[in-house]
């Protein structure tokens, strides 16, 4: 497939990580913001599905169980561009380095195992700009269930995946769904070039990696906080 | 006329459309092009000829309705996430009320389709490839009708209904103008333009709207019992 979206032609850098539920990526996300802040470096994170103003629809939906594979896909890419162009657009051209927990590929995979047609939810969001790096954290898939369904009381409907009829048991339908999904990152990780961290390691080795990557893909001395004049200590 | 149904693109996952037997038929034009009038009177007539008649239009879903009148009253959205979000609208009314209505075999007249989603983001600088990536989803209607009123004509009828000028439909976030008038004006025109366009690709009829309404209204029923009668 040759959509490969817009390469980034802001001063800034995006920086998205993806991987399955469990996979750790938004613990490792996390550390890397607290590096980069304390560091002095321009840092603005940003997570998937937090824009207020659709959320509502998308919970109402969400109860009501109308939500079908199309217009769920829809919501969340109207979301999405909300984010986009408010948050994420505008800090990228400030020169800050974006990080977003989740980007369009998580769209792009869950959609897809949802029946939508992959060309299509490609050039729904195809408006968005291609990550400068995107950190896929992979691990066996059973390593990742184990780690959502231990000691988690319930799975939400469209989390488990319900709505595809998988299997009349959450937890069932939940590792099936994850299965595939699993399935779509891989595929996609080939077609996107993600940068694949082994999330199989203690939590301090693979942050050290991540940490390395970052230092020697951008230049970072580039995105330190300008004190202002006058300002100086 | 009677082609078999498709999507304009792949549609919507898992949805066949052989056994979607009713009529879909558009209505298309500015407000005050007189589309509610019309929809009126061709109900009538429709029932009264013992068809089952499902109305649709835009911002009328379970799903979002609510939230996109609130946003637009705002005016806290940008283009391209007021365009998603009327899409995911369309894409409700579709799947909840087009498709099971069109499976019964009503008759669903909708009151504005895809085309003026379209037209409207395409004068504040969407892309018409990726409008219509997004709008693949739609089905091809059986007759699509558009409405064409002058714009001054327009205007006019906004005033003697005593209202004043809209935001939306005068295009105010566009900037045109300070001038409601000018950018009321410029607005619809640009509109008309892009509406030209579609036509070209969509091949919709255009409907003289400046006539009386009887006179309209006789003119589209025409057209109608050209779709719906069974040897047509």
């Amino acid at each position: 497939m040759p959509e490969k979206g817009l390469p980034n032609t802001t001063p800034g850098k995006l920086i998205a990580v993806e991987g399955l539920d469990g996979s750790g990526k938004s613990t490792q996300v996390y550390l890397l913001k607290r590096w980069l802040e304390l560091s002095g470096y321009k840092v603005f994170f940003t997570e998937w599905n937090s824009s207020g103003i659709v959320r509502s629809a998308t919970r109402r939906g969400k109860k009501q169980n109308l939500l079908t594979p199309t217009t769920f896909s829809l919501i969340h890419c109207t979301d999405f561009a909300d984010r986009y162009e408010r948050n994420i657009l505008p800090m990228l051209k400030a020169g800050f380095i974006v990080l977003a927990d989740r980007y369009k590929f998580t769209a792009l995979a869950r959609d897809t195992v949802r029946g939508c047609p992959q060309e299509w939810v490609g050039q729904l969001y195809s408006f968005a700009f291609q990550p400068d790096i995107t950190f896929y954290f992979s691990l066996p898939l059973r390593t990742a269930l184990n780690r959502i369904l231990v000691g988690r009381p319930a799975l939400k409907y469209h989390e488990a995946g319900m709505d595809l009829g998988l299997s009349p048991d959450p937890v069932e339908s939940f590792k099936i769904f994850q299965g595939r999904i699993h399935k779509e990152y891989e595929a996609l990780a080939r077609r996107h070039r993600f940068t694949r961290i082994d999330s199989d390691r203690p939590v301090e080795v693979i942050q050290e990696e991540v940490r390395a990557i970052l230092r020697d893909r951008i230049d970072l001395a580039k995105y330190k906080v300008a004190v202002p004049r006058g300002w100086r200590v | 006329m009677n082609r078999p149904r498709t999507f304009y693109g792949k549609g919507i996952p898992g949805v066949a459309t052989g056994d979607l037997k009713g009529k879909l038929i558009v209505l298309e034009g500015p407000d005050g092009s007189g589309r509610s009038t019309q929809i009126a009177f061709l109900t009538e007539w429709l029932e009264r000829r013992g068809h089952a008649v499902e109305h649709v239009g835009l911002k009328r879903s379970t799903l979002v309705a609510e939230e996109l009148a609130e946003a637009k009253q705002g005016n806290v959205l940008s283009p391209r996430t007021l365009s998603l979000f009327y899409a995911t609208d369309f894409a409700d009314q579709l799947e909840h009320r087009i498709i099971p209505a069109l499976r019964a075999g009503f008759i669903v007249l909708a009151d504005r389709y895809i085309y003026t989603l379209m037209a409207r983001d395409m004068v504040r600088g969407a892309d018409l490839p990726w409008l219509q990536s997004v709008y693949s989803i739609a089905l091809v209607p059986d007759l699509v009708l558009y409405l064409r009123v002058a714009p001054q004509k327009l205007m006019e009828r906004y005033i003697y209904r005593a209202r004043e000028l809209d935001y939306w439909e005068s295009g105010m976030d566009i900037g045109y103008s300070w001038s409601w008038y000018d950018s009321f004006i410029r607005y619809q025109s640009e509109l008309h333009r892009t509406f030209s366009k579609l036509q070209a690709i969509y091949g919709f009829a255009t409907i003289n709207g400046m006539r009386v309404p009887r006179a309209i209204t006789r003119d589209l029923q025409t057209r109608i019992e050209a779709v719906i009668s069974p040897n047509g």
